[in-house]
């Protein structure tokens, strides 16, 4: 699918990150990084393995703690608002994870249930029933409602994950490694979902992946994180066009090999 | 020059306090302590998540049926087997059902049921949780705005304080039938008599201290398992860690508990 022309609001910050630092011990995993995504706007985190990139939208979604810097995020700072108030503000952050992260002991439907049946107390059965076949059919697989996590492959594993997120119509989509493990004909496909999240509920996203061709598919935007900083932003293009040594290997590996 | 002093800093030894072992084993305390903390001060706030409480309490509870059935009523039967032969050395066999009685109340139920508990249960819990940890569910919880300690680790802990005690009773009952099985085979003995011989020498002290007992070991076998679980690291080999340790721990605190216990109970005992 190709990425459409699309609106990207440029005068609305969804997410504002601000000389943001995070060690683990001696490992300094992120040294000051600034960022800023928009309405609409789709941006890739590009960068090898181990570089921090999973660290950062997991301090975005308030799982970590920043050591220092701001994080706002849809107007809240996550380093200090209270715990109440980042519950209220993930209702509006789904969070697609690497592993997929489906409740083993739960089937398909009891999956996409659960953050609703916890979150919107209000809804009828019916309602709850009529969401979860819709969030089904937005990725493409309403005949696996009543199959158990073991029984899909990765790829369906992955498209589950993103359907239990947009269960809850976040504003704000994550996508961890999305297409990690997959072969090049289901990552193609998940790269078309997140493109059509996007278009079909308007999110902002942030797509951590070091993988060129999701970048090159589902990126506006590309922010590539080398020694925990970000040493180029812009698009595709403009990214490789750098004469950075660091980048043209990163290109040549993935592109060639 | 500020990477150049962070190179510094990072060449430093590490100091210890006392030896790298015995810090990592009092900060591990430490942890368990402030786990436990949380627990508690997680319990009183909403929401209470009844509905999985009473679902861990069937998992936990009914789940674990069989096995108590079995080793409950083979307990009993070998205890009073073993014992008859020293009572019957002084002619004492009409006190094998007080001395039967005795010993499943004060001691081997709550202990039996104890450590078939940290076995089976511990372990589940440890292993469930330690692989939704490496798998990123308990995560996944927590983003869908949903406190996973609070779902997870204070429903499980509730369960297991409930329904230990619980099976500690049965397997008292299962395990007196068992004695009165073999003590029915060699003297003939009714049920009336044995029952009337046996509750004749134990007190309600002796009913309810095993029950507080109980009490303690499920707490206990909840809160191992679930700190070993939620802290699970290291993939799937931290998996079967967190499953293994939470039975080693359950079962050796089980018994530091089970002395403690029994020093207070015989406090009260003494006239």
């Amino acid at each position: 699918m190709e990425k459409k022309n699309k609106h990207i609001d440029k005068t609305k910050k969804v997410i504002s990150i601000r000389e943001l630092y995070k060690s683990f011990g001696m490992n300094h995993v992120l040294r000051g990084i600034d960022l800023d995504i928009y309405q609409g706007e789709n941006v890739v985190v590009l960068g090898r393995s181990g570089t921090g990139k999973s660290v950062l939208i997991k301090i975005i979604a308030g799982l970590l703690k920043p050591d220092r810097g701001s994080v706002n995020v849809l107007g809240n700072d996550v380093a200090t608002i209270s715990y109440s108030e980042l519950e209220q503000l993930r209702l509006r952050i789904g969070f697609s994870f690497q592993s997929s992260a489906l409740y083993d002991s739960m089937t398909v439907r009891e999956n996409l249930e659960f953050p609703l049946l916890r979150n919107s107390k209000h809804l009828t059965t019916e309602q709850v029933t009529k969401a979860v076949e819709n969030a089904l059919e937005a990725v493409g697989l309403s005949h696996t409602i009543d199959q158990w996590p073991a029984e899909l492959s990765g790829g369906q594993r992955k498209r589950i994950g993103i359907a239990r997120t947009l269960i809850m119509q976040p504003a704000i989509m994550l996508y961890d490694e999305p297409t990690a493990g997959l072969d090049p004909i289901t990552s193609m496909e998940i790269n078309d979902l997140i493109n059509e999240v996007q278009e079909r509920f308007n999110t902002s996203s942030i797509i951590i992946t070091h993988d060129l061709t999701c970048a090159k598919a589902t990126g506006d935007r590309l922010a590539v994180l080398l020694d925990g900083r970000f040493v180029r932003e812009g698009t595709f293009e403009e990214v490789f066009a750098s004469e950075d040594e660091r980048l043209k290997s990163f290109y040549d590996y993935n592109f060639i090999t | 020059m500020h990477d150049a002093s962070m190179s510094l800093k990072q060449k430093q030894p590490r100091r210890y306090v006392f030896t790298g072992k015995l810090d990592a084993f009092f900060a591990d305390v430490y942890a368990f302590g402030q786990f436990i903390a949380r627990f508690f001060k997680s319990l009183f706030l909403p929401p209470y998540e009844f509905k999985e409480i009473v679902r861990q309490c069937y998992s936990i509870g009914v789940k674990s049926l069989p096995l108590i059935t079995l080793t409950g009523f083979i307990t009993g039967i070998v205890f009073t087997k073993q014992s008859r032969p020293s009572l019957s050395d002084f002619g004492a066999t009409s006190w094998l059902p007080s001395l039967v009685t005795i010993a499943i109340v004060r001691a081997l139920a709550p202990l039996v049921t104890g450590l078939i508990s940290a076995g089976k249960v511990g372990s589940n819990i440890g292993a469930e949780l330690g692989s939704m940890k490496v798998t990123e569910q308990i995560d996944a919880m927590e983003v869908s705005a949903t406190n996973p300690f609070k779902f997870l680790v204070v429903t499980r802990v509730l369960a297991t304080s409930f329904m230990v005690p619980l099976l500690m009773l049965y397997m008292a009952l299962l395990a007196m039938m068992g004695a009165f099985v073999n003590v029915h085979s060699n003297e003939q003995t009714s049920f009336v008599s044995f029952i009337e011989n046996g509750f004749h020498t134990i007190s309600f002290l002796d009913i309810y201290s095993s029950f507080i007992k109980s009490i303690l070991f499920g707490f206990t076998i909840g809160i191992v398992g679930c700190y070993q679980g939620y802290n699970t690291t290291q993939g799937t080999e931290g998996v079967g860690r967190a499953a293994n340790s939470s039975v080693v721990m359950a079962m050796f605190l089980i018994f530091i508990e089970e002395i403690i216990v029994v020093q207070i109970i015989n406090w009260f005992r003494m006239p």
